[in-house]
């Protein structure tokens, strides 16, 4: 059996081919449009992968996962404002917030289960979404505007809209890579072993407080990341980036894409936008289209669109 | 008792108006199968979950090779030596086999912020896991994902997730429940060979094979130690007959 030939790999290959063909073809066909789509694709697919590591692998259903986009592109806004353009200092204290949030936010929540857990988490992003609406100094409900990208010392120029697209292209498959590691490590069997069965896994000696913590921090962090470049590319952050309603978009993708599959969150991620642009473009009334859609994804295939394209027992991550 | 490897003093456990557990003192020595019998109800199962830290006693005290384990949370007490299984099965399903039983040795393998190397490529988790899955007759099985297995091939998985954390003591609640009487022959053979290594406090109906296994027997009825003592003299107890075991002769008489 060649183990790599199969549909779900070859699908996943040509949509992170497609992503990196889009430059060439924006510039062939002359639309910026696409490239500025594509852009804000590959960025909430990196909120997503995140939301996948604590959902699909360790059943922790965050409704509150947008807070860390805010975090990350408030910090990067915040400090361009002050006068701090060098992404040398923004970028690892967006990183490093966002890690701080979600430390305080998973020793609380993570002592909590099912519907208690993903209501405190939605408690949590929401009480980050009224500070900063009460942010005056920094545009409070209006947002913030951004007058200057982050800067690398000449290294990579974020005003362009090629090189930024790659950066986040880059970013994006790391963080794929990274997880895939992560899954397969003793961590994340442990991750994994938590999720199918807690009262197992402390009877036969996890801890299992302590490493879905550090999960939780870790897609936190990595959320973060995806928020500092989300307001790069809008040059503008605002509280309404962690609305509810954007954490209920990442649980979207990710549902819609394969819990717990590596490229599921892209997959749900291109599959949710491109749907919601497109129908967007024939009605204003798109979402009923989608929310069936949804429905019938979770009725009907729970593993998602990466569930449909492997058959069953299929080796997960 | 002064070889106790675990020692049960005045344990009480209560559920609203209902005692599960009434003063419940009990030793069992090192190297003892000892197994623990009772009518439905009679408080076994809470007896095991607060001997493995599931369930927190309202009084008394539990000590285990000397120390006192009753406040340590359950993982502590895996680590001490002392493992459990369950009696409703309870396992990874969405994994191997194998990736539970090398999960089981993964828990005293160090800790396991180890982010990078693939831990199904690990020899020191796979071989030892393998190992106990062929200890109970489950190696050739390794591979399957254990939704597929059947109800006996869990119940051996079971044990087998105990032994891979190498414990001290085992107990087992219930490990012949839904069991065939093949299935169940071929596990006190098994437990016959454990007993040789491991103290083991063992809850069971079948009482075939409590009598064939048991150092020592204690009958639980409501909570509370109705009787302790050597398989001979619970078989003659008079109470014990009332309580528990008449019930049974008059139904496999009838």
């Amino acid at each position: 059996m060649s183990a790599w030939l199969t549909p779900r790999n070859a699908v996943n290959a040509a949509i992170v081919v497609a992503l990196a063909l889009v430059p060439v073809y924006a510039w062939f066909v002359g639309n910026a449009f696409v490239l500025t789509l594509s852009t804000r694709i590959v960025i909430l697919a990196l909120a997503a992968v995140s939301l996948n590591l604590i959902l699909g692998y360790g059943g922790m259903v965050s409704f509150g996962h947008a807070a860390y986009l805010g975090v990350g592109g408030y910090v990067v806004g915040i400090l361009a404002k002050e006068g701090v353009t060098t992404g040398f200092v923004q970028w690892p204290l967006a990183l490093a917030v966002s890690a701080l949030f979600a430390l305080v936010v998973g020793a609380l929540c993570l002592r909590t289960r099912g519907v208690y857990f993903i209501m405190i988490t939605l408690a949590f992003s929401q009480m980050i979404y009224y500070i900063a609406v009460g942010l005056d100094r920094y545009g409070a409900d209006d947002g913030l505007t951004i007058y200057k990208r982050s800067e690398f010392a000449g290294l990579i120029n974020l005003s362009n809209k090629v090189a930024f697209y790659y950066l986040c292209l880059v970013m994006l498959l790391a963080a794929i890579w990274l997880v895939w590691r992560l899954v397969n490590s003793r961590f994340g069997m442990a991750i994994q072993g938590a999720r199918s069965n807690d009262r197992r896994m402390r009877a036969i000696g996890f801890p299992t407080f302590r490493y879905r913590l550090v999960c939780f921090v870790i897609a936190g962090t990595m959320c973060g990341l995806a928020g500092a470049l989300l307001a790069n590319h809008t040059d503008f952050i605002s509280p309404a980036v962690m609305h509810w309603t954007r954490s209920g978009d990442l649980i979207v993708m990710v549902v819609l894409g394969g819990m717990g599959s590596l490229f599921g969150p892209l997959v749900g991620a291109v599959a949710l936008l491109v749907l919601e642009e497109a129908l967007s473009g024939v009605t204003e009334y798109w979402q009923i289209i989608i929310g069936p859609l949804f429905l019938l994804v979770v009725l009907f295939a729970r593993g998602g669109i990466d569930g449909l394209l492997g058959g069953a027992g299929a080796h997960r991550g | 008792m002064a070889d106790a490897l675990l020692q049960i003093e005045d344990l009480s456990k209560r559920f609203g108006g209902i005692v599960a557990s009434d003063a419940i003192t009990l030793d069992v020595a090192r190297g003892e199968l000892h197994a623990i019998i009772g009518p439905n109800g009679a408080g076994k199962t809470t007896l095991i979950a607060q001997l493995s830290g599931e369930i927190a006693p309202n009084t008394g005290r539990i000590r285990f090779d000397g120390g006192d384990i009753t406040a340590l949370p359950t993982w502590r007490r895996s680590g001490l030596g002392l493992a459990r299984s369950f009696q409703i099965t309870s396992l990874f399903l969405d994994f191997s086999a194998l990736d539970n039983v090398a999960l089981a040795v993964q828990a005293h393998a160090g800790h396991s912020f180890r982010l990078w190397r693939d831990a199904r490529k690990e020899p020191e988790l796979r071989q030892p896991a393998r190992a106990a899955l062929e200890r109970v007759g489950l190696g050739h099985r390794a591979d399957v994902i254990v939704a597929n297995l059947s109800h006996g091939e869990h119940r051996q998985l079971e044990i087998a997730m105990a032994l891979a954390t190498r414990p001290r003591m085992l107990l087992l609640d219930e490990p012949m429940a839904g069991m065939g009487p093949e299935e169940s022959a071929r596990l006190v053979t098994l437990l016959r060979e454990l007993k040789r290594e491991l103290t083991i406090l063992l809850i069971e109906h079948d009482m075939e094979a409590v009598f064939a296994l048991a150092d020592r027997i204690t009958v639980l009825v409501y909570g509370r130690v109705i009787a302790s003592g050597a398989p001979e003299a619970i078989r003659g107890n008079a109470e014990v007959r009332k309580a528990y075991l008449g019930e049974q002769q008059v139904v496999t008489h009838a």
